[in-house]
């Protein structure tokens, strides 16, 4: 090949059929499903007195309805606790259906299967559940106030308090020549995709086999679960998670209660069933994410520099907490960002309350981390009267600080180690790119007109591609089409177009000739998951070691053929060929028909490979030892610890001075996720990231009241940012490959959204002269804040 | 998020539309654009016995503009009547209502007098209605009648429409003399239904002061609220409003609430900053030439 594939920005093959509405999604599979609806808690804390089915079962087209009592044995057990650490002593997890409590409000309590959604909501519609409501623990203070308990064994509501400290930062702040304390708050969101979740489930009576799709960002765990749950064989289950839309972190959470019911009431009924959640159902029952309090004390010089930072949050992760600590490990440890902290304190508690329970989204504990740090930094240049890049400037670490040790221990259990990165010079481009320099002219000629612009950055580092492993399969197959797979599944990142572009790289065949399969058990059932910006960097990097291997495959068996020693030959344009005498070569199919020593020619190509044509050594075995039949390879990637990708954005805003509407103008992201794959869909990352995190600056908040309802639960008032609100985007890349990996790529899935509620905190702080100390903020809080400080000046 | 089950009548002409709702009765929900009434049903807020939908109806579709008025049909879109250069010359504060009204994507169903009927009281039609002093007509087997704006809309979400009863067009009087116009809101996602917002009419007199004004606001009150503020501008120079008294006036008149979106103090504040602004323009488009 000419010039490379990798780094290139090929246009996502992906596109035209989706864009086209040839997506396959679960809902569009198993049109002769039974369907089911959930019967869902309308309280947010209440024991149940009973359930009637009243007149449901008169309902046309009903098929059946469970509630817990229904359940057989292993069914009633709570559902897994997904990631244990050894912090998490009060863990609790949720019933497949209510067990005698509800605990949020959207809990599933009974489970209706009908011949078709509508049928299952009319009968849904008529079981009558006595309730017992109880007093509703809404926000993480009101938790830790424990005068009233989420469950009844847990009566202080903490499920786990972790500290981490390296240095003593209590100490350090206390000698500093400048000290601040305050408190900093981000509200609930939620991931929010637009295919809601799905679950559709075929059991084979013959086979004796469930086939499962789901709509899932762990398409092996989840069929590992349902085979646990059912008492199957895994042998006995394949799980397939089609396309996807969207999973921004919620689909990540498994097994969710209906991705056990629904197989287990297919194989009960001996038909198929599906679910489909609708969007009411998934604003309650599905989880959320951000909700923190953070009390932040810094200690720091008179150039800016911090000398100790001590960082006290509580962590509100809902009702229940199947996924672990994974959210609040990752802000106490991304909070640090690009900086050098050698003195800092951590300490959380994760609390229980009666709302949705909370596993990540898109950032995952960053975009509250990245909040508290650049806030913080702001803090430290507005107490000093300096230049904000400055202040930034003066704690960065350097490039020839990394790899940087920082003594703390990161989500994975590893430790949290930065591997490359030029802070400095992401600075410098991101100046460049806002035009930071003039921005105080530009600021002037504005106020000169009445109006108030404002400018604000934000840092962030993000620890990527967490282990443990992902695999790689490849195969060339004798009609030179080339299959690729990887276990981990796709919500529209790209998947196909970038795991193709490394595979084609290695074996010098045509983009077009590739053909990638991501979360399908029956083509590769080893893997771990999408989440944490990790597919490219493991699944990426899995894909081109199995290709080498297949390369070198091909290199052996050409070389045999050609008589030509293998150092001498290269793959390109689907052949392989001889270096500097590209017409002497073997077709790439050819060869791939060769590996495989046949007895039957089925067809014209195959003669080649059979037994009277092969030429080779009658008294060795066809298949060499060592060797076995086919050009085709697995491989997998499992790294040491997590990769680094790092960047920072930049923002300017106009508030309405009457009004305190905020409108965002310039938006400049300058990102470095190592080595970069594809270019044009790192961008897409970025612009949907950026998108997101407008939506968690300025707009998308989960409305809880007292009770626990949750007043928000539609797109009409849940304000999901449109296209309208979201900025044009400036990018620039910077390019620091990781050295922990093969190609040298780190994450950036959820680069986008981090700084986003930091950068425009900080441009509104710049444009109103108000301190801002909590996300989201709207114009009415603004304006308020603005009278408030008005009153007080 | 599926509708109960319900009889679905789809009539050919308005006569069979107006026997099928005289013979539903209360069982009976109109269904013209559904941009309000099918999530309704879906939400399973709503679960009328019966629909009876306009789509298929041949009429019913006319714009009509005279010297004196503009009347729209029931099944006009906003966006037809949107880019309905005649009907919007005449009454250019419906021009600038529709540009307000959600997305193209909603504006290609949903039906001007749709949104009336519905009576949000922060959409922006209801206000231009009561504004301007319009009317809608209404139509059963047996008859027609005629209900003005102030009578017709009665709370949120709920009009004078009854059993049996066809709303078949809406009707505003044209703009007189020097007299401008203008609408303004603020919500917080483009095409979301308003925080606040106001619509406004100025006339001057021959000296190009005011001799009247008038507001409508949306969002800040169970139905449009209007507001006449002509003692409080009159008199003043176009190019000179001093419209404080006026703001004044509007903010102790209008009722917001709170909610998750903004508290009632905000919106009472934003509703007297759109109207000093929505003043000025209307002021000056009232000066620069009659009805622009």
């Amino acid at each position: 090949m000419t010039t490379s594939l990798l780094g290139a920005p090929v246009a996502r093959s992906e596109d035209p059929r989706l864009l086209r509405g040839e997506g396959r999604f679960v809902d569009d599979l198993g049109h002769d499903a039974f369907e089911v609806a959930v019967v869902r808690s309308p309280h947010a804390h209440a024991r149940i007195v009973d359930i009637d089915l009243g007149d449901a079962l008169e309902v046309d087209g009903l098929i059946s309805v469970y509630t817990f009592d229904d359940l057989p044995e292993r069914l009633r057990e709570p559902l897994p606790l997904l990631i244990p650490h050894p912090s998490l002593t009060a863990g609790r997890t949720q019933h497949v259906l209510a067990d005698g409590e509800v605990n949020h409000v959207g809990e599933a309590v009974a489970l209706v299967v009908a011949e078709d959604r509508y049928a299952a909501e009319d009968a849904a519609e008529r079981i009558m559940v006595d309730y017992d409501p109880l007093p509703a623990v809404v926000g993480p203070e009101r938790a830790l106030q424990a005068d009233q308990a989420v469950h009844d064994d847990i009566a202080d509501n903490v499920a786990a308090h972790l500290e981490q400290e390296i240095g003593d930062a209590r100490a350090a702040i206390a000698d500093a020549a400048h000290r601040l304390s305050f408190r900093l708050d981000i509200e609930r969101s939620a991931s929010t995709p637009m295919e809601t979740r799905g679950t559709y489930a075929r059991w084979d009576a013959d086979d004796q086999r469930l086939r499962l799709y789901s709509s899932t960002q762990a398409p092996t765990s989840v069929r590992a679960a349902v085979a646990a749950y059912l008492g199957l064989d895994l042998a006995q289950v394949e799980c397939i998670a089609p396309d996807i839309g969207g999973g921004f972190g919620v689909k990540i959470m498994h097994p969710w209660p209906e991705e056990i019911l629904v197989p287990w009431v297919a194989r009960e009924l001996g038909h198929d069933v599906k679910f489909t959640e609708d969007r009411r159902e998934h604003f309650v029952s599905a989880n959320h994410e951000r909700a923190q309090v953070h009390q932040v004390e810094v200690g720091f010089d008179d150039e800016g520099r911090v000398l100790g930072l001590d960082v006290e949050f509580v962590h509100d992760h809902g009702a229940y907490i199947p996924y672990g600590l994974i959210v609040p490990i990752i802000t106490s440890t991304q909070l640090i960002g690009p900086y050098k902290l050698e003195n800092y304190r951590v300490t959380f508690d994760s609390v229980y309350t009666n709302t949705t329970p909370v596993t990540p989204y898109r950032g995952a504990g960053r975009p509250q981390g990245c909040f508290v740090m650049e806030r913080t930094i702001d803090r430290i240049a507005a107490h000093l009267g300096r230049d904000r890049t400055e202040v930034r400037a003066a704690n960065f670490l350097q490039p020839e600080e990394l790899p940087y040790d920082f003594g703390l221990v990161f989500q994975d259990g590893r430790a949290y180690r930065y591997d490359s990165g030029d802070f400095p010079g992401s600075l410098s481009k991101l100046k460049e790119l806002i035009d930071w320099d003039g921005f105080a002219a530009r600021k002037a000629a504005a106020a000169a007109e009445g109006r108030l612009l404002g400018i604000g950055l934000a840092a962030y580092v993000e620890g990527t591609g967490v282990g443990p492993y992902e695999g790689g399969h490849v195969l060339v197959e004798p009609n030179g089409s080339v299959q690729v797979s990887t276990g981990l599944s796709s919500q529209g990142q790209g998947h196909q177009t970038a795991f193709a572009q490394i595979a084609a790289e290695e074996l010098g065949v045509d983009l077009a000739d590739v053909k990638v399969v991501t979360g399908d058990t029956r083509r590769f059932p080893y893997a771990v998951g999408t989440f944490a910006s990790r597919a490219a960097v493991m699944s990426g990097n899995a894909i081109h070691l199995a290709a080498r291997k297949v390369r070198e495959k091909a290199l052996r068996i050409a070389s045999e053929a050609l008589e030509v020693d293998a150092e001498d030959l290269e793959l390109a344009d689907g052949k392989v060929r001889v270096k500097g005498s590209p017409d002497t070569s073997i077709d790439l199919n050819v060869v791939a028909t060769m590996s495989n020593p046949l007895r039957y020619a089925f067809d014209e190509a195959a003669r080649i490979a059979t037994q009277f044509t092969q030429p080779g050594d009658p008294n060795a075995p066809p298949v060499a030892e060592g060797e076995a039949p086919g050009l085709e390879a697995t491989d997998y990637y499992s790294p040491i610890h997590s990769t680094f990708a790092n960047g920072m954005h930049a923002v300017e805003v106009e508030v309405d001075p009457d009004t305190s509407d905020v409108r965002i103008g310039r938006y400049a992201v300058v990102h470095d996720c190592g080595t970069l794959v594809n270019p044009r869909i790192v961008e897409g990352q970025i612009f949907g990231g950026v998108a997101q995190g407008v939506g968690g600056a300025l707009y998308e908040r989960m409305a809880y009241d007292e009770h626990g309802q949750l007043q928000n639960a539609s797109f009409m008032d849940f304000l999901m940012p449109y296209a309208t609100e979201v900025p044009r985007v400036d990018v620039d890349h910077l390019e620091t490959p990781s050295p922990l990996n093969p190609l040298g790529i780190k994450g950036a899935g959820e680069a986008g959204v981090i700084p986003g509620a930091a950068a425009i905190a900080a441009a509104i702080e710049d444009a109103t002269g108000v301190v801002i100390d909590a996300m989201p903020i709207s114009p009415s809080q603004l304006h308020a804040r603005r009278l408030d400080a008005a009153s007080t000046t | 998020m599926k509708p109960p089950a319900f009889a679905y009548h789809a009539p050919r002409t308005t006569d069979e539309a107006l026997a099928t709702l005289g013979e539903l009765g209360d069982d009976a929900k109109v269904l013209a654009g559904g941009q309000s009434l099918v999530p309704l049903l879906n939400m399973r807020l709503a679960a009328p016995a019966a629909l009876v939908d306009l789509a298929h109806l041949d009429g019913l579709d006319a714009i009509e503009v005279s010297d004196d008025r503009v009347r729209v049909e029931a099944r006009v879109t906003h966006e037809r009547l949107r880019r309905h250069p005649a009907a919007t010359d005449a009454v250019p504060l419906l021009r600038e209502a529709l540009d307000w009204v959600a997305h193209p994507v909603i504006r290609n169903r949903g039906t001007a007098l749709g949104s009336i009927v519905h009576a949000d009281p922060a959409a922006e039609l209801p206000a231009v209605l009561s504004l301007l002093g319009g009317q809608v007509e209404l139509a059963t087997s047996g008859g027609t009648r005629t209900a003005a704006a102030d009578d017709y809309l009665l709370g949120p979400l709920e009009s004078d429409t009854r059993p049996g009863e066809l709303a078949t067009a809406l009707v505003l009087p044209r703009p007189g003399v020097r007299t401008g116009a203008a609408f303004d809101e603020l919500s917080r996602r483009h095409g979301d239904y308003a925080l606040a917002g106001v619509a406004v009419t100025v006339t001057l007199d021959a000296d190009l002061a005011v001799a009247t004004a008038r507001a409508a606001f949306i969002g800040v009150g169970a139905t449009p609220v209007r507001v006449d503020l002509t003692d409080s501008l009159s008199g003043q120079a176009h190019d000179a409003l001093a419209p404080a008294d006026a703001v004044g006036l509007a903010r102790d008149v209008i009722e917001p609430t709170d909610d998750i979106h903004a508290t009632a103090d905000y919106r009472r504040h934003l509703a007297g900053v759109l109207l000093e602004r929505a003043l000025t323009t209307a002021a000056g488009r009232a000066a620069a030439g009659g009805t622009a």
